[in-house]
């Protein structure tokens, strides 16, 4: 008998050769109200034992401040001011270097992911640099840099650099070859390549390099902060420690908290989400 | 007004390009792809090679639909990646247009098994690209893409993503690109396979109809016996790995052709007959390969005697 190919054509992805580009993301609808009131039922119940703990006298308040003297904190800072400055200079840093991270590392990125001798010399090298924890950056920065603004900039890149760099260049590799050959037949070389179907192609990758990298220039700045910058969230801990208001430091955390829950769910989840639909790359649970 | 695509206008009415160039006969058509002598080696990472073409020669002629047949893994899809310079081959010259192959270029534009769609742009723009290559404007690559999708009845979805149409429609936006793209040569690997019965049989319907009113020269693989007799003007038949020319067929039967037709029936059955050798003789090397009791028992019902009523 002839030999014929039984292939069954593929669902959903258009250009999967082999199964080679990434895999489809299984990302669930929007949760119903009851998942919803189930978690505001656990927050509260968490916060009702704190209260509750600190109203026996167990410890002492300068240990373990109560919810309602942090709120009362909480409020006084936005109040005053002071927890909104915070705010304000730690992310306009945090912009900044973050930025500068992105444009840096998804460029090194995608050449990293097409020059086969970039790969095994830089890449090599990124991948070690990468395991240093980016507070171990702070020493060095300080003696380059001094003790300002550039310092605490060089402490935000290097933290979200690296990671940035491997997302992309991971994503650049997960592009299917015949999609990039079948742009050469197109007449789609050089710079219009990257720019038009490397970077697009890479971008579902790019996206969730991108997202682990704004957690990583998080922590690096409130590292930064922590140890030698003036103003900024990181600093205020910096005061609270010096001056023995615990409340002060819960209330810092909660926002270092709820601003990072905040961005991650309202931009880089939104982003996340829209880009893999657009790819093909979401499966709707229903 | 503006101006519509030559190749849209002819194939809404009678062509008269297409079809003064069809009564010219195949042989006083100035040669289009010549192969001299084309061989391909791959070595694999364990530092074995395989022999995938040896000693091919052939020529196609302006406006020649040409079917490659051969058996699975016999370098079908190799010769067409050669061909379009996506790979190169291990010695031989491929000429098209007298000139020797060095790269991709857009005068060979290859449509692959799959179809090979930008999935973040929508069935319009996976067009369009193309096009942004020859040097059109942003207006005239619009309109020359919609042009093109009408051509396969898709305009309604020119602003779908890949992963919204069906595979038999991803297939057609991948065909209209390649039209779009104006090749001389128009390279196909085995692009229907995938497809439904139907889809195939309009797919093919369609192809025939723009080859016709275009006169493009085509390269068309396939596994399929009746696909090939249907379609092609010659069929080249490979034998098995290394691939080598066994024998080639020119088919002067009327079009369009009928599939179920006494003719076409009679030439795939001579064709089968040829093939089936081919196909055997693979199974026979492995069956000497695979000692293996496994082996054995897989293989009883296709042994050679079995599968050939001589
Ligand atoms: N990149 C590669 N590296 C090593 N061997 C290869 C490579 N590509 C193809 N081959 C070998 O070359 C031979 C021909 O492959 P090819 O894909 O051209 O076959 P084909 O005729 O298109 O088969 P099919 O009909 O199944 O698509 C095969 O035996 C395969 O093992
Ligand atoms: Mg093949």
């Amino acid at each position: 008998m002839v030999p014929r190919k039984t292939t069954l054509p593929k669902k959903g992805l258009a250009l999967n050769p082999g199964g080679a580009g990434p895999a489809k993301a299984h990302i669930k609808k929007p949760t119903p109200w009851k998942n919803y009131l189930v978690k505001f039922g656990f927050y509260a119940g968490i916060v009702g034992i704190w209260e509750l703990v600190c109203l026996l006298g167990i410890w002492p308040p300068h240990i373990l401040p109560s919810p309602v003297s942090v709120a009362l904190t909480l409020y006084r800072g936005f109040e005053d001011k002071s927890l909104l400055v915070g705010i304000g200079v730690s992310m306009q840093r945090l912009v900044i270097g973050y930025s500068i991270s992105v444009v840096l590392g998804v460029t090194i990125g995608l050449f990293l992911g097409r020059i086969k001798y970039l790969e095994h010399s830089l890449g090599s090298a990124v991948l070690g640099i990468q395991t240093l924890p980016s507070i171990c950056w702070v020493p060095v920065a300080t003696l380059w840099f001094g003790f300002g603004q550039v310092a605490i900039a060089f402490v935000v890149v290097i933290g979200s650099l690296f990671v940035i760099v491997i997302s992309t260049q991971d994503g650049v590799k997960h592009i299917p070859p015949l999609l990039v050959k079948n742009a050469r037949l197109l007449g789609i070389e050089g710079w219009r390549l990257y720019w038009e179907v490397i970077l697009p192609g890479a971008l579902p990758t790019i996206v969730t390099g991108m997202k682990l990298g704004w957690s990583f220039a998080w922590r690096s700045l409130m590292g930064g902060e922590l140890l030698f910058a003036k103003l900024g969230l990181g600093h205020l801990l910096n005061q609270g420690r010096v001056a023995n208001d615990t409340s002060l430091l819960f209330a810092v955390m909660v926002v270092i908290v709820a601003i990072g829950l905040m961005v991650d769910h309202l931009i880089f989840a939104v982003a996340e989400r829209s880009i893999k639909r657009r790819w093909g790359l979401l499966v709707e649970e229903h | 007004m503006i101006d519509k695509s030559p190749l849209v206008e002819m194939a809404k009415g009678p062509s008269p390009v297409g079809a003064a160039r069809r009564a010219t006969p195949t042989l006083s058509r100035p040669i289009k792809l010549r192969l001299t002598g084309v061989s391909k080696a791959f070595r694999s990472a364990n530092g074995n090679t395989t022999l995938a073409l040896q000693d091919i020669n052939f020529e196609v002629r302006e406006g020649e639909f040409v079917c490659i047949l051969g058996p699975s893994g016999c370098g079908k899809t190799t010769l067409l990646n050669i061909i379009a310079g996506l790979d190169r081959a291990g010695c031989g010259d491929v000429l098209c247009n007298g000139r020797r192959v060095k790269g991709p270029g857009m005068d060979r534009i290859v449509m692959f098994q799959e179809s090979v769609l930008f999935p973040w742009l929508t069935a319009c723009k996976n067009i369009e690209i193309g096009l942004k290559s020859k040097g059109l404007s942003k207006a005239a690559r619009t309109v020359k893409a919609m042009d093109f999708l009408r051509l396969v009845h898709l305009s309604k979805f020119a602003n779908a993503h890949p992963h919204e149409l069906s595979g038999g429609m991803r297939q057609r936006v991948a065909l209209a690109r390649s039209l779009a793209m104006e090749p001389e040569i128009l390279l196909m690997d085995e692009p229907f396979t995938a497809l439904d019965a139907q889809t195939r049989w309009i797919l093919h319907y369609e192809l025939q109809n723009i080859w016709e009113k275009t006169g493009k020269t085509v390269i068309f693989v396939t596994h399929n016996i009746r696909e090939a007799v249907c379609l092609a003007d010659r069929v080249i038949v490979l034998s098995s790995r290394p691939g080598r020319i066994k024998r080639e067929y020119k088919i002067d039967l009327p079009r369009p052709r009928d599939d179920g037709s006494v003719e076409v029936a009679a030439l795939s059955t001579e064709i089968l007959a040829i093939l089936r050798d081919e196909i055997e003789k693979v199974m026979r090397e492995e069956l000497d390969e695979g000692s293996c009791k496994e082996c054995d028992v897989k293989c009883v019902g296709v042994t050679p005697d079995n599968s050939n009523p001589k």
